[in-house]
């Protein structure tokens, strides 16, 4: 765990770059920093590896105060990943990523070895181990750059806006990789981006910073959603934080029915008796197609009827609400379908069951976090799990823990049209 | 070595007109190499081949000796100040024409489209868009270019042409340091004054470097 | 035309006279001696250079003032420093000093400007990985800076071996003898031999850093270099 304790940095011309920042950033989770442009996020992951020392306060990893450790021999330690990727353009691929065991003293034979399965591991092709970094594009850049901070296994890596350089489609690629990777590795993270979505995609903890070095806010993403601590924050999220926040309750929440579901081997009479559209499903219940019931031919079984394609499915186990409503949006029946890991046949729910349930699920969850899918750490993130005091420095005038949820999240957005 | 201070407050006179002397060897040839040397790099930047030789004949010249370059002049030339100039002329080139050039490929791709998508013409965006973006690359060229200019015409007082080398050779052969040290240190005066008047050319000519300075 | 073809023919008679090439005026003996003073003064002005350029760019305290005075040491006229020094101790050895001068200001400017020039994402990432300021000046800053060094020390060569030949004027010798004696015996075979040997030499230096450059810069600096 990384801890900050009352860290504060004040450049001798009086600018404040961090002030007074007390927070933790627990072990094997990922905590993003985000904010404003000079909110001093990057100057805070920077305090962790003593690229800059503050003038007050501690950093702590695993109790251990950073100062107690030369700068170097600590920064080998510490995985640090940067916007450009920073690699070295007269080293190779390999080189690049092998640096740190080199300056370890790693046999070269070794340090290459952990290079190459290192390349596999972040998506690259071994082959490239001999290239130049000027020979690759800048989303294969950053994969060895994260590579290069994988190199020594640290568990802990610091990530400064390691994706924003890139293309929306390949930040979406290293995101999704990157969640994957983590998901193996569990180390200790801590993100710097000024992209709130990319903060809520991948925080367990999100901590927001404002001008002057102000921690504001230290939640896990669904609380942040629902529960900004002030009118900064809530500006910050931006205006459709409401949706966003589906994307922390599960499908499974709604209730799905069978409703005008038919197998391909109902006669098309059977079909007509049913609603404007049926959904039509295969012999292992895996969906076929909407088939509207006013287009249908005169006889035959449903099989035989022109189908229009279901667009997206949405999984019940794993994908959120959100999926769902969108699912239910683009079909042609205005109703989504649901299916199991295998692609069978759940149920299906309209747009007013689905509806129903988010509204329920906000009603019923005092603490957010518990409808969280993904997360299985246990509901309150933003108190510290270990029983330590919270050095939550939080809200002024925010809601208590424990009170209600606001039940229209929506039309609590602090911002100013 | 002891300096002889009587001396040159004796011979302020004759100092000063070796320096103007000096002064007016040493700066023509660069005000010729500049008119040369910009429509030069336009052609080589337009041509891409013609650039290599040119790079390769300017390295060359550099490094003909200054003394040998002056002795070959006199057969064409004589005993006169244009056989000091020419040889000048030519080393200022293998300074300029580079930084010609590379002053022209400073000017970024998306400016060049937006002037010719405006309906400049070619002409119109070379000495309206593209001459004053290369303007501080050339002039740190000129800079370069004078000063060693105004260092390397003393070697011609070999042939009776040398501004202040007049003083540096009659103090070595008077076996007089005083003569020697007065003139060496006028020559990297002028090339001091010369230098700062450039720079100052260029603040003049570069106003919007001059805004982003103080911005910053 | 006439003229110049003449002086190609007569410098070309000269090299090839059969006298040129043993004793103590002999070519090979003179190219010796030149190139012992431009090597004895490159290598020391390499030395100061380098170290004050690397020291600066790394530091990025005092660019300003190293930049400064060697921009004034370009304006001491070199045959000034040359006459004077003779004048106080007839000596080859301080001689040197006078070439080292010419040389130290374009490779402690170039040194600077490519440590300085390293992209400051890169500096930030080898200290980010726990290289110590050396470990960052060695394996990132000089390899980076290397092909500019290159192109500061190469310059400085030439300049050296072509103004070298001053040094004859006051009697030392070098290839500069040829073009000396030639003037005072208004024997242009001789100035223009000696010229021709001096470009050779010049054009050989420039081989030599063509060759270094190929073996020494990464090839992954050289492709960018190349696409930018």
């Amino acid at each position: 765990m990384i801890t900050f304790e009352g860290v504060t940095k004040r450049y001798p011309d009086g600018t404040v770059a961090l002030d007074d920042v007390s927070l933790e950033c627990p072990t094997g989770k990922i905590t993003v920093f985000v904010g404003t442009s000079g909110g001093g996020k990057t100057t805070a992951l920077r305090t962790i590896n003593r690229m800059v020392e503050p003038t007050g306060g501690r950093v702590l990893i695993d109790g251990r105060d950073v100062r107690d450790s030369r700068p170097a021999e600590l920064r080998r330690g510490i995985g640090y990943v940067i916007q450009h990727a920073g690699l070295f353009p007269h080293r190779t691929i390999e080189d690049n990523i092998a640096t740190v065991p080199y300056l370890l003293r790693w046999n070269k034979k070794k340090a290459r070895e952990t290079a190459r399965e290192l390349m596999e591991r972040v998506g690259l092709d071994p082959g490239m181990a001999g290239r130049y970094p000027f020979q690759l594009s800048g989303g294969q850049q950053q994969r060895v750059g994260v590579a290069r901070a994988l190199a020594a296994d640290p568990p802990v890596m610091l990530m400064d806006e390691p994706f924003s350089a890139v293309d929306p489609v390949v930040r979406g690629e290293l995101q999704a990789e990157f969640l994957r990777l983590q998901a193996e590795l569990h180390k200790t993270i801590v993100f710097v981006t000024h992209d709130i979505d990319e903060a809520i995609k991948l925080g367990d903890r999100i901590a927001v910073f404002r001008t002057g070095g102000k921690l504001v806010q230290v939640a896990s993403p669904q609380e942040l959603l629902s529960r900004p601590a002030d009118d900064f924050v809530a500006g910050f999220i931006g205006h459709d934080r409401g949706i966003r926040r589906l994307s922390f309750i599960p499908a499974a929440e709604a209730p799905l029915t069978e409703r005008d579901v038919l197998t391909a081997a109902t006669p098309v009479a059977t079909a007509r008796a049913a609603g404007d559209w049926v959904l039509v499903v295969g012999e292992d219940r895996r969906p076929l197609g909407w088939a509207a019931t006013g287009a249908l031919p005169a006889d035959g079984v449903l099989g035989e009827a022109r189908l229009a394609p279901i667009g997206h499915t949405f999984t019940v186990g794993t994908d959120s609400v959100r999926a769902a409503l969108d699912a239910a949006i683009l079909s042609p029946s205005g109703r989504a379908v649901g299916v199991d890991g295998d692609g069978r046949l759940v149920g299906v729910a309209d747009q007013h069951d689905l509806s129903a349930a988010i509204t329920a699920a906000v009603n019923a969850a005092p603490e957010p976090a518990d409808t969280e899918p993904a997360d299985t750490e246990p509901a309150a993130v933003a108190e510290p799990a270990d029983g330590l005091a919270p050095v939550d420095p939080v809200p002024v005038d925010g809601p208590e823990p424990g009170e209600p949820a606001p039940a229209e999240p929506a039309s609590k957005d602090g911002v100013p049209d | 070595m002891e300096i002889d201070w009587g001396w040159i407050g004796e011979h302020t006179d004759s100092l000063t007109e070796h320096a103007l002397t000096h002064l007016r060897l040493a700066l023509f040839p660069v005000v010729f190499g500049l008119l040369i040397s910009l429509p030069l790099g336009v052609l080589c930047r337009r041509w891409r081949w013609f650039y290599p030789p040119v790079l390769t004949a300017a390295n060359v010249l550099y490094a003909i000796p200054s003394l040998a370059l002056y002795m070959i002049f006199i057969q064409y030339t004589g005993l006169n100040e244009s056989t000091v100039m020419i040889p000048l002329t030519l080393y200022s080139l293998s300074v300029l024409v580079p930084n010609v050039v590379d002053g022209l490929a400073s000017v970024s791709e998306p400016v060049r489209q937006a002037a010719t998508a405006v309906g400049f013409g070619t002409l119109r965006r070379l000495v309206q868009v593209e001459m004053p973006i290369a303007v501080p690359v050339v002039i740190a060229g000129v800079r370069v270019a004078a000063v060693s200019s105004i260092s390397l015409v003393a070697i011609g007082q070999l042939i009776g042409q040398g501004g202040l080398g007049e003083d540096i050779f009659r103090g070595y052969q008077l076996n007089f340091p005083t003569q020697i040290l007065a003139a060496s240190v006028l020559i990297v005066l002028l090339a001091l004054v010369t230098d700062a008047l450039l720079v100052a050319v260029q603040w003049l000519l570069t106003p919007w470097a001059r805004a982003r300075g103080r911005a910053s | 035309m006439n003229k110049l073809w003449n002086q190609v023919d007569l410098s070309w008679q000269w090299l090839t006279a059969s006298g040129q090439w043993h004793g103590e005026e002999s070519i090979p003996h003179r190219l010796f001696q030149h190139l012992l003073y431009s090597g004895a003064a490159l290598l020391f002005a390499a030395l100061i250079g380098l170290a004050l350029g690397l020291l600066v760019g790394h530091t990025g305290r005092g660019g300003f003032l190293a930049v400064s005075v060697a921009n004034i040491a370009r304006a001491v006229p070199t045959i000034g420093l040359v006459l004077l020094i003779v004048t106080v101790k007839y000596s080859i050895t301080p001689q040197v000093i006078a070439l080292v001068a010419l040389a130290v200001p374009p490779i402690l400017v170039n040194t600077f400007e490519g440590v300085r020039g390293v992209d400051p994402e890169t500096r930030d990432a080898a200290r980010g990985m726990g290289m110590s300021e050396w470990g960052v000046l060695w394996h990132a800053e000089l390899p980076m800076a290397l092909p500019l060094i290159l192109l500061g020390l190469r310059t400085s060569a030439i300049q050296v071996v072509a103004t070298a030949t001053i040094v004859a004027y006051p009697g030392f010798g070098g290839l500069g003898r040829y073009i000396v004696d030639g003037l005072a015996r208004n024997d242009y075979q001789l100035v223009v031999g000696g010229t021709v040997l001096v470009v050779l030499l010049a054009v050989a230096v420039q081989l030599l850093f063509a060759a270094l450059r190929r073996f020494a810069v990464s090839p992954g600096l050289r492709g960018s270099a190349r696409s930018s």
